[in-house]
């Protein structure tokens, strides 16, 4: 996987470094159940790479405080003014250099042990080209959601990235161009890897490989405007075979069905097609989320609502009421249009 | 020179009608004046970016809470910000050194006085101005008034197309305006400094507090001055049909960050740097004991300002710099860990062997070196590119520089409040309100920032207005709302302490603290000329001289 391995004189650090990762690997099992965005609970290399050095960190920075704060409180407790105090001042000391020696280099060692062992994981995650088998995705941030392209794959979806499951053996890794369409935002899926920013003018790149099945969660990490909170992130990591079958029904174009007719007329001669992409139909807008397959998601509105019929029809109805500040219009239909539009969109599987 | 006062003696100043009163304190170049109205003007600003700091609070109390409107919150968090950065902490320390350094070095005023007077309206103005937007910024429909576009204001936000109407040049004119006042008060700050010492004073015996504020204003120059040039930028972008930073039409929204980070890092340097100076002077004097390795401060000091140039692009790991940028930015970042480290290693040693009194300063100085020790400890963390693809711009981000801006600065600055109120007003607190102060404010501000850390750890990133339930952030953010109504406590007694002491505490006396640097000499409040016959001085501390004439320091150093 590794373009590029540590030199000879970082093998020292990286071997304390692994260390110190494998003892925390227990820990990190237990705390995926404290939160589902847990930093600590890494599951694919570059978030173990990060994990494994924070934990060096955490345990450098932490000896650290437990030597100065005890020297802190001693000199507080031990050299406060008594009861007794005879009111003569204390001897008047001036300095010394060859303490302030000591306390400038040990600091300088120890910020180049640091440093080593931080260079070593910026190797690690940001040195690493895609091999052969890589999966290319594009993620395109926008207010307030998530574009996902698969350029080789043919496949346009929004808001929910689907990835295979990469066997540490056999690394089948995705490698994310990050863009932005708008403002800046960033990508932050704790378990799955660190954040780093889409930035409009200045494409970006970060990758994974996740190693576990199952739904890693996140959110727009840099302020994008009015809805910022509510542009969360969900990443599917899925067996090779269901990401396979995922694809195949994703290549698809829409499902046709004669008995919702009204609806998709509606949608067709309204403004919903001047954002809205529905493939195989007159819809080919790109300022909001592909339509196609958008019964195949479990959430709408990038994540804030889960994709019920009922959210969907509010969502058409009164953005406002589920993401107040959203971009997507009131579209002012009569219960009746609502209703067939609605009835149209459920059957985009 | 300042000579309004100067003629008229005491009696006559009181009798005269308050309106002309008023009218000298709104023309005066007096020093001492000015750096109160510094301070005050401070304190009103901290009232109303504090209560702006408890409506987010609330409406983070629980997930998915409805206290304010998602476009409510984000201009709540942009006021807060700004407001305490430019209009808070950079004005309450520029008041400080304004009023004390020309008192320590034996001077009868700034050396410029109206640039001095010129700076303040600036400042002053330029908050107003900012605040002036809730107002005046309604400008297209359904454009917001207050800025929304965050303290750092990332471009492309900041373009018209992403922030129509008038909120956003609000907030660039009112940073441009006070900008140009702290540009000034750092000319006048390094010229008194450097020009206007006393006799006998050399650079090496000028005590460290003025030392610290001259890096500071130093830093200020070469700080300020960018973020004037990007706020200009900013607005030639949006009226003048510029592309420096819109995204649109070719330009580069990483450019904003970097002109602003090239001011946002040596910034913090330059609200950090005179809270150092508070402890340098608050901690020796209640240990009983000289500073510890004076000229090693000094250096520290001069080398943090230094690399604080130089790792401005620690706030940008995220935005996807070469390998090569971010290995560089992670050694200067953890370089200056070095010289912040032997400050911290001085005071301890300062103390060490003194006989410590805990009055209430000293309480609050001794706080700081806790809380700043944990504080440095989070930035090495962050200072580690690959942990700060995690931490930052999550809630660990925000607890981080709260540790420094509150349990650093803020500490050391109640410290000065309380040490020099009695100079300044005349009157000695309360020290039993005082005390309580203290230990109101420390409860609150670790519930409030110790637990702040842990969401950040866990996703949270910072800037929403709402979370969702079930990511383990509902508890740890139920605390954090919880210490902040512990902290409005605080400063309320804080306040109330400093306003019954005025009016009816006791007389100080020329010298409360039995301390040894030149302000103390004169009387409580100074006069106006500050010191009857110019003092000359043969040591860092003259008046350790004066009450040890058989021991003086000039012995020794």
């Amino acid at each position: 996987m590794r373009s590029r391995g540590p030199s000879n004189r970082l093998v020292g650090v990286s071997q304390l470094v692994v260390l110190i990762g494998g003892a925390g690997t227990a820990f990190a099992d237990t705390a995926q159940t404290w939160s589902p965005t847990n930093i600590f609970a890494p599951a694919s290399t570059p978030a173990k790479s990060i994990f494994g050095l924070s934990l060096f960190i955490l345990a450098v920075t932490g000896a650290i405080f437990l030597v100065v704060f005890s020297l802190l409180l001693y000199s507080v407790v031990r050299f406060r003014k008594r009861k007794n105090d005879d009111g003569r001042e204390p001897p008047q000391v001036y300095g010394s250099n060859q303490v302030e020696l000591a306390w400038t280099i040990i600091p300088i060692l120890i910020v180049v042990a640091l440093f080593m062992a931080t260079a070593r994981v910026i190797a690690v995650v940001q040195r690493t080209s895609p091999p052969g088998n890589a999966i290319a995705v594009t993620a395109i941030g926008h207010q307030f959601w998530w574009e996902y392209r698969y350029p080789d794959l043919g496949v346009v979806t929004a808001n929910e990235l689907h990835l295979p499951v990469s066997d540490p053996a056999y690394p089948t890794p995705t490698f994310i161009q990050l863009l932005s369409a708008d403002t800046d935002h960033s990508f932050w899926v704790p378990r799955l890897g660190g954040k780093t920013d889409l930035i409009p003018n200045h494409p970006n790149a970060m990758w994974m490989d996740p190693q576990e099945t199952g739904v890693y969660l996140g959110q727009c990490a840099q302020y994008c405007g009015t809805q910022h909170a509510k542009m969360l992130l969900r990443v599917y990591v899925q067996s090779k075979d269901d990401f396979d079958s995922w694809i195949r029904q994703q290549r698809q174009p829409a499902f046709v069905n004669e008995a919702v007719s009204e609806g998709q007329q509606l949608f067709e001669t309204t403004a919903c097609i001047n954002c809205h992409t529905v493939s195989g139909t007159v819809a080919n807008g790109r300022f909001g989320p592909d339509l196609t397959h958008l019964m195949s998601r479990d959430t709408i509105a990038a994540g804030a609502a889960s994709n019920t019929p009922e959210n969907l029809r509010l969502w058409i109805r009164n953005p406002n009421a589920i993401k107040p500040g959203s971009l997507m219009p009131a579209m002012q239909l009569s219960e009746q249009q609502l209703n067939a539009v609605t009835a149209y969109l459920e059957t985009l599987r | 020179m300042s000579t309004d006062a100067l003629a008229l003696p005491r009696t006559e100043l009181a009798s005269r009608p308050v309106v002309s009163r008023l009218h000298d304190w709104v023309t005066t170049v007096d020093h001492k004046r000015l750096g109160i109205l510094y301070i005050i003007y401070a304190l009103v600003f901290l009232l109303i970016a504090g209560v702006e700091a408890m409506i987010i609070r609330i409406q983070l109390i629980r997930p998915h809470n409805d206290f304010v409107s998602p476009q409510v919150f984000n201009r709540l968090f942009t006021m807060h910000g700004t407001t305490m950065i430019f209009f808070v902490v950079m004005p309450v320390l520029f008041g400080f050194a304004n009023y004390l350094i020309p008192l320590m070095i034996g001077a009868r005023d700034m050396a410029f006085p109206r640039l001095n007077a010129f700076s303040f309206w600036m400042t002053a103005f330029g908050g107003l101005l900012l605040y002036f937007s809730l107002l005046g910024a309604n400008g297209l429909y359904g454009a917001g008034n207050a800025p929304d576009v965050g303290w750092f204001a990332y471009a492309p936000l900041t373009s018209q197309t992403f922030s129509v109407g008038h909120s956003t040049d609000f907030w660039i004119l009112a940073l441009l305006i006070s900008g140009f006042g702290s540009i000034g008060t750092a000319v006048n700050i390094i010229a008194t400094a450097l020009c206007m010492r006393c006799p006998g004073m050399t650079l090496a015996k000028m005590p460290l507090f003025v030392w610290l504020n001259l890096i500071m204003a130093g830093l200020v120059i070469l700080a300020v001055s960018p973020l004037t040039a990007a706020q200009i930028m900013l607005l030639v972008d949006r009226y003048l049909g510029g592309h420096f930073f819109d995204t649109q039409a070719g330009g580069s929204a990483v450019i904003w960050m970097h002109f602003f980070w090239v001011f946002g890092h040596p910034e913090v340097y330059v609200l950090v740097l005179p809270a150092f100076a508070f402890a340098s002077e608050i901690i020796p004097v209640f240990s009983r004991k000289p500073i510890f390795g004076y000229s090693v401060m000094v250096g520290a000091t001069v080398a943090i300002g230094f690399i604080s140039m130089s790792v401005w692009a620690h706030h940008m790991f995220t935005v996807g710099m070469s390998s090569a940028a971010n290995n560089f930015f992670v050694i200067s970042t953890m370089a200056i860990a070095v010289p912040t480290g032997i400050k911290i290693f001085n005071w301890l040693a300062t103390m060490w062997g003194g006989k410590i009194e805990f009055k209430t300063p000293m309480l609050f100085c001794i706080a700081f070196l806790f809380q700043f020790l944990i504080a440095g400890l989070t930035g090495i963390m962050q200072g580690a590119a690959p942990f700060d693809w995690h931490l930052g711009s999550s809630y660990f981000v925000v607890a981080h520089f709260h540790y420094v801006i509150v349990g650093g600065i803020l500490f050391c600055l109640f410290g000065a409040f309380y040490y020099w109120f009695p100079k300044m007003s005349g009157k000695m607190y309360s020290e039993t309100l005082g005390k309580l102060h203290f230990w109101i404010f420390i409860i609150g501000f670790h519930l409030t920032f110790d637990f702040m850390h842990i969401p950040g750890l866990l996703g949270m990133p910072r800037r929403i207005y709402t979370y969702e339930p079930g990511r383990g952030w509902d508890t740890w953010n139920f605390i954090v709302t919880i210490g902040v109504f512990f902290q409005a406590a605080g400063i309320l007694v804080f306040l109330g302490n400093l306003i019954w002491s005025y009016f009816r505490g006791k007389a100080a006396g020329s010298d409360p603290w039995d301390a040894w640097t030149l302000e103390w000499s004169t009387n409580s409040p100074p006069p106006a000329y500050n010191f009857a016959a110019i003092p000359i001085v043969k040591s860092r501390r003259p008046l350790w001289d004066l009450k040890h004439p058989a021991d003086p320091d000039w012995k020794y150093e």
